[in-house]
């Protein structure tokens, strides 16, 4: 047989993946009121990729303060203004340290679980199956994920931020010396609850969206073996992490 | 839940369950049907056969609306499950029952939460009811002391066999069944041949049985379908096709590498390959020469 028809470029695959993604977005907002009923699904999916990832985010939390405490220190202290350095680090933390970096972890801990997870359900058909039980998987399975991760990502940036802070202090106040008083209310002076702690939590809320948008993508759509499973884990995280940080680029110039 | 507690009578033309009229359908640039009429008679076991890759599985994905056919239209009650849409389809999929190839059991819930999942889906019915209908059908697939256990925690034969309770635990009107004997043992096979013969007899369901196992198809089946090259090759009931008056039934039925269906994947000529004949020699002569291969070598 001959091949008439040229197979398509890479960049054209591409721009078709882009579309299909846009076009299960529009699916998955238009199950959510039919997984309503699935609310039970919807809290297990919160508590899995919120509270299983809370060691990761707490952990990466204090020491991103700690090595912020540690550098920014040293800056400052070139300029005389290490009494600066918890509006500094606090300031960096709630607008893009802390939104940016957990989705980053979120991806890796939560987006590959959920690649690999529905990837192997579409690989041994499960979600044929439910098809066939006439139970709709965007519904049942996506749906859920995608509230979880609108819900979970804004809450561990806050677990983030706080431990970072927590970990800032210790090394400005408590190995460095800074004075405590200093630290706190520069920073509650200069810091404002709309313009920089809600940004940051929209902002992560959009990153929660778009990584689970990019990891149940690429579950669902999976080529159905362990090959295709393995690349499709992959892909969450390289897209996720480009994604993210191409968005909040856009939404950083918007919320300025 | 229906009961019709006697055997349905034999099916005529107008009483077929499902009606498939020039289905075509192709699948990467390859030709899967090429103009497929079949009929499923209501009430009975209907066996589709036929070597494999020639769409037994495409078919039954097209019958259920997981997959749209090219061309062609198939008709379940009357309706065209080809351009109904996904409401209707959904209604309509309540009423089947299918046990997939590899008993797609869900990962993360018990056998007896699998068997229970259609019924918590679609009815709201008391958890004493529930464990009722769900111990029963585990009773009659053999599995009712594994409610507990994980679908990890079993074999394939066994996962099979749970795969069929959750296919009947909401009665169906009709059940299809893909590739339900790979795995079992001659005790579970026969058990499971017989379930498909009681839930028909006792319950009138309609059933598809894609299978390869003659002998139990010939034990169960009313009517057989041949699927081969894209068409119905053959159809009839098991005694006759079983008789093999055409080369595909001959050949199908008694297993011979010989026939229209062939044996060999497209390949080049076998010598000319082996680098024994090049540019020429029939396959037929390949062996004798690779024969001598040792020899030949210093």
């Amino acid at each position: 047989m001959s091949a008439v028809r040229p197979s398509p470029s890479r960049v054209m695959l591409g721009i078709a993946q882009i579309g299909a993604c846009g076009i299960f977005l529009l699916q998955i907002l238009a199950a959510i009121p039919r997984s309503v009923r699935y609310l039970r699904e919807t809290v297990r999916q919160i508590w899995f990729v919120g509270a299983m990832s809370l060691t990761i985010i707490m952990t990466c939390g204090l020491f991103v303060g700690m090595v912020l405490g540690l550098q920014l220190y040293y800056v400052l202290s070139i300029f005389g203004g290490t009494a600066a350095l918890g509006t500094v680090v606090s300031l960096s933390l709630y607008r893009e340290l802390g939104p940016v970096v957990t989705a980053l972890l979120f991806a890796g801990r939560a987006g590959t679980s959920m690649t690999a997870e529905i990837g192997l359900m579409r690989a041994t058909d499960q979600i044929d199956a439910m098809e066939m039980m006439a139970v709709d998987p965007l519904a049942y399975v996506v749906a859920p994920r995608f509230i979880a991760g609108i819900i979970a990502m804004p809450i561990l940036a806050c677990v983030f931020n706080a431990l970072g802070i927590l970990g800032a202090h210790l090394i400005g106040v408590s190995w460095l010396g800074l004075d405590n008083g200093t630290f706190w209310s520069n920073m509650t002076s200069s810091v404002d609850v709309w313009k920089d702690v809600i940004n940051g939590v929209w902002k992560s809320a959009a990153f929660g969206a778009v990584v689970t948008l990019i990891a149940t993508f690429q579950g669902y759509t999976t080529a159905p073996t362990s090959e295709g499973v393995a690349y499709a884990t992959t892909r969450t995280v390289v897209f996720s992490s480009i994604v993210t940080l191409a968005l909040d680029f856009v939404m950083t110039a918007f919320l300025m | 839940m229906s009961a019709n507690p006697t055997r349905p009578p034999p099916a005529s033309p107008s009483d077929a369950l499902i009606e498939i009229r020039g289905l075509r359908t192709v699948l990467g640039g390859k030709t899967i049907f090429d103009g497929v009429d079949l009929d499923i008679a209501r009430g009975r076991i209907t066996a589709v056969m036929g070597p494999s890759g020639t769409g037994k599985t495409t078919l039954m994905r097209h019958i259920t609306g997981q997959l749209a056919p090219d061309a062609g239209s198939i008709r379940i009650e009357g309706r065209d499950v080809t351009r109904i849409g996904r409401e209707e389809l959904y209604v309509l999929r309540e009423k089947i029952g299918y046990l997939f190839q590899n008993s797609a059991l869900l990962t993360d819930y018990s056998v007896f939460e699998n068997v229970a999942f259609p019924l918590r889906q679609h009815l709201t019915l008391p958890e004493e009811l529930v464990r009722n209908i769900v111990l029963t059908k585990l009773q009659a697939v053999g599995l009712r002391g594994a409610a507990e256990l994980m679908p990890s925690e079993l074999s394939g034969g066994m996962m099979r066999r749970v795969a069929l309770a959750r296919a009947i635990v909401r009665d169906p009107m009709m059940i299809i069944y893909d590739e339900p004997f790979v795995g079992l043992d001659p005790i579970a096979l026969n058990q499971i041949l017989k379930l498909i013969r009681t839930l028909n007899q006792t319950l009138g369901i309609t059933s598809i049985l894609v299978a390869h196992e003659l002998a139990a198809v010939r034990r169960v089946a009313d009517q057989i379908y041949l699927l081969a090259a894209g068409k119905i090759a053959a159809h009839g009931a098991p005694e006759e096709l079983a008789r093999g008056d055409t080369p595909w039934t001959r050949q199908f039925f008694s297993g011979e590498a010989d026939g229209p269906v062939p044996f060999h994947y497209p390949a080049p000529d076998y010598a000319g390959q082996l680098g024994l004949a090049p540019g020429g020699g029939g396959s037929a002569a390949a062996p004798v020469r690779a024969a001598q291969l040792p020899e030949s070598r210093p």
